[in-house]
């Protein structure tokens, strides 16, 4: 395992529906509520606790989105920090289970 | 354009029904004067089809859901319901009276992320409480049931709805929603039961109270602009829709029946007939409200009011015309403005006498 990987899960403390490619999230916690462009939609759907972000990042954004691997990944991991702050993911550097996210 | 503005303009032109208005129950252990139900409880769904529903409304994109009643409380399983709708990531606003909701309920109800309990308090006064509610006593548990979900950290509104009974109590009831640190809301609206009966809209305030609620700042914010003089018609307004009803709000009665709105009882199809997806896509009855653009709307789309005007097609139906003007509405307008509405000037009585007192006003805080 890469020690410095990043592993995202979805927490169970939010709302979430889809709105054709868009995403829209509402943490329970605070009430703020995001609307994902289809990128973010990508990585949301993907955050699994179990799949390194760099992966999803190569596999999901990279070649879907015809996107630099660095710049994706940079964009990313602000991406994923923003989510992060409000309780609607968890970032850990090992895999987790979602009921460990949760 | 805000994101909930951007959210509903794109879930109207994607037909997704984003909010959804499901009653799991017409019991209730309130008996409140101006009630608009009947309280059957015979044929409701059972835990497995609102579960069912749920799971669909889910699938069909919905976002926001009101679970109410009746008092949903009333049914065993409704924290099993409500833990399946989080489960599917709805967000979940729960409407009760809250006289049931003890210590290990209002922790359940945090725990769930519950993200509102919207709660009916008629007044600062447990005498004029418990006398709209027919249930002595009410004010008080309602009031111990506040405090609870307060001090659980839960998200809570008090409505106040406005009638004959607790006439010119709202600014205290306003008051005592600031010391309880929850959010207040006004509401003026009377609507005609389900079943057509309209005796309940006698309870309804008069047209000078209305008049004086409006021009009231702690109720409405800044009065000059809530009270603005009217603006153009432009074509945007013409090609828009009254309301969300039908468009991305639906209705499910606990007989499983769908409706554009709680407030719009025009049946368009039973969920132990047709799967949701089936009913929101295909029913003519939803198809036809979708059709109706404010330009096609033969009275209100030619009035002063139209570009702000709240019409609510629900009751416009319930007065015979969906395409009609709701004359509650009107009744609004002309209290904001002291003008009177296209439909109030072709009957001849520019200035209503006796109001009903019903109107309907939302986001007033």
């Amino acid at each position: 395992m890469d020690a410095t990987e990043t592993y995202i899960a979805q927490s169970p403390d939010i709302a979430a529906t889809t709105l054709g490619d868009d995403t829209i999230i509402m943490s329970t916690r605070d009430s703020m509520i995001f609307m994902l462009n289809s990128v973010g939609t990508v990585i949301w759907k993907a955050a699994d606790g179990a799949t390194p972000l760099s992966r999803i990042v190569h596999e999901n954004v990279c070649e879907e989105f015809d996107i630099a691997e660095d710049r994706a990944l940079t964009d990313a991991k602000e991406f994923v920090g923003q989510l992060a702050q409000h309780g609607i993911l968890s970032v850990s550097t090992a895999p987790v289970s979602a009921k460990e996210a949760s | 354009m805000s994101l909930l503005e951007e959210m509903n303009q794109k879930a109207t032109a994607l037909g997704i029904p984003l909010s959804a208005h499901l009653d799991i129950t017409w019991r209730c252990n309130e008996r409140c004067v101006h009630c608009y139900l009947d309280h059957e409880g015979k044929g409701e769904m059972t835990t497995e089809e609102i579960k069912d529903v749920l799971r669909q409304l889910s699938e069909c994109g919905t976002f926001f859901l009101n679970i109410s009643g009746g008092e949903p409380l009333l049914r065993r399983d409704c924290f099993a319901i409500l833990e399946y709708a989080r489960a599917l990531h709805l967000n979940v606003k729960l409407k009760t009276n809250a006289v049931m909701i003890g210590p290990s309920e209002a922790a359940r109800i945090k725990q769930l992320g519950i993200e509102q309990v919207q709660i009916s308090l008629y007044s600062h006064l447990p005498e004029v409480h418990d006398t709209i509610t027919k249930l002595p006593g009410s004010w008080r548990r309602t009031i111990d049931a506040i405090g609870r979900l307060k001090a659980n950290g839960v998200k809570t509104s008090i409505t106040n709805v406005l009638m004959t009974h607790n006439s010119g109590q709202a600014k205290a009831v306003k008051r005592l929603a600031e010391e309880l640190g929850v959010s207040f809301v006004i509401d003026p609206t009377i609507t005609p039961k389900l079943n057509g009966d309209r005796s309940i809209m006698r309870l309804g305030i008069s047209s000078q109270e209305l008049e004086e609620v409006f021009h009231t700042e702690e109720f409405v914010g800044n009065v000059g602009e809530f009270c603005a003089p009217l603006s153009t018609v432009d074509e945007d307004v013409l090609e828009g829709y009254s309301c969300s009803a039908g468009h991305t709000l639906a209705y499910i009665s606990p007989f499983a029946e769908v409706f554009p709105c709680v407030q719009f009882p025009m049946p368009c199809g039973s969920l132990r007939k047709q799967s949701f997806r089936e009913i929101w896509w295909q029913s003519a009855a939803l198809n036809e409200l979708r059709s109706v653009h404010v330009r096609d709307l033969h009275t209100c789309s030619h009035c002063t009011h139209t570009a702000y005007c709240t019409r609510c097609p629900g009751l416009a139906y319930m007065e015979g015309d969906f395409r009609g003007p709701s004359s509650r509405d009107c009744e609004k307008s002309y209290a904001r403005t002291g003008v009177p509405s296209a439909a109030m000037s072709r009957a001849g009585n520019p200035v209503p006498q006796h109001s009903s007192g019903l109107v309907q006003i939302s986001g007033v805080q």
